[in-house]
């Protein structure tokens, strides 16, 4: 299945990227794509925490199963205001 | 209506936007670039989000503070992009008939926004550039 990446802030600059397509297999689970980022990505196992996830524009639980066609984003801590 | 802007913010305009004839306070809370954060000094900060979402959480917000505070009419605008020291980063104006709602209308906008809105923010200075909250 296709699942849409969106990459923001801190996350943008590391991977120099905005967004991406990415195949994954069924029953892949968003936290399953934290796992393919840290290891593409190394410098981000320095981070202190995973971020949050969202699915299709509503935090969503690492647990979460993807479907074909959603857009799953991480959400590094806010800092808005 | 948006809740986002990349322009400057007109923070009276706004206010003007929710102010009804039976209000008779009207508080309205401006977010300002500072030029210091950490012991460090800041020249500018470069603001990103995620903006349907950020769209969505700042309604969620909006609603949820006006359900607690009927009485209560409140706007929010939030700046993006490049901001220099002294700009204004988000304007909230809540208006009410009486001040102490509007009072605590405020501060519940303003603190739940940076808990839950999709926006970051890049703190520039003389000594290099950062992003804020997410440290290795």
């Amino acid at each position: 299945m296709k699942v849409r990446l969106l990459l923001f802030a801190v996350l943008r600059d590391i991977t120099g990227k905005s967004e991406a397509e990415l195949s994954l297999a069924d029953g892949t689970r968003a936290a399953d794509v934290w796992q393919l980022m840290l290891r593409d990505y190394p410098r981000l196992a320095g981070y202190s925490q995973p971020p949050l996830i969202a699915v299709n524009e509503n935090y969503a639980a690492p647990d979460t199963l993807l479907r074909e066609g959603d857009e799953l984003a991480f959400i590094p801590p806010v800092a808005g205001g | 209506m948006s809740y986002l802007t990349d322009a400057p913010i007109d923070s009276a305009t706004l206010m003007r936007s929710v102010l009804r004839l039976s209000d008779g306070a009207a508080i309205v809370f401006d977010g300002v670039v500072r030029n210091h954060h950490d012991g460090k000094q800041v020249e500018s900060i470069f603001y990103d989000a995620y903006r349907p979402m950020a769209e969505k959480e700042i309604e969620k917000v909006v609603r949820a503070v006006e359900r607690e505070f009927p009485v209560v009419a409140i706007a929010v605008l939030h700046r993006l992009g490049e901001l220099r020291v002294g700009d204004v980063s988000i304007s909230i104006a809540c208006t009410s008939p009486h001040r102490a709602e509007a009072y605590e209308a405020s501060r519940a906008v303003i603190d739940r926004i940076k808990k839950t809105v999709p926006i970051w923010k890049k703190e520039r200075g003389p000594n290099g550039e950062e992003w804020v909250g997410w440290q290795t």
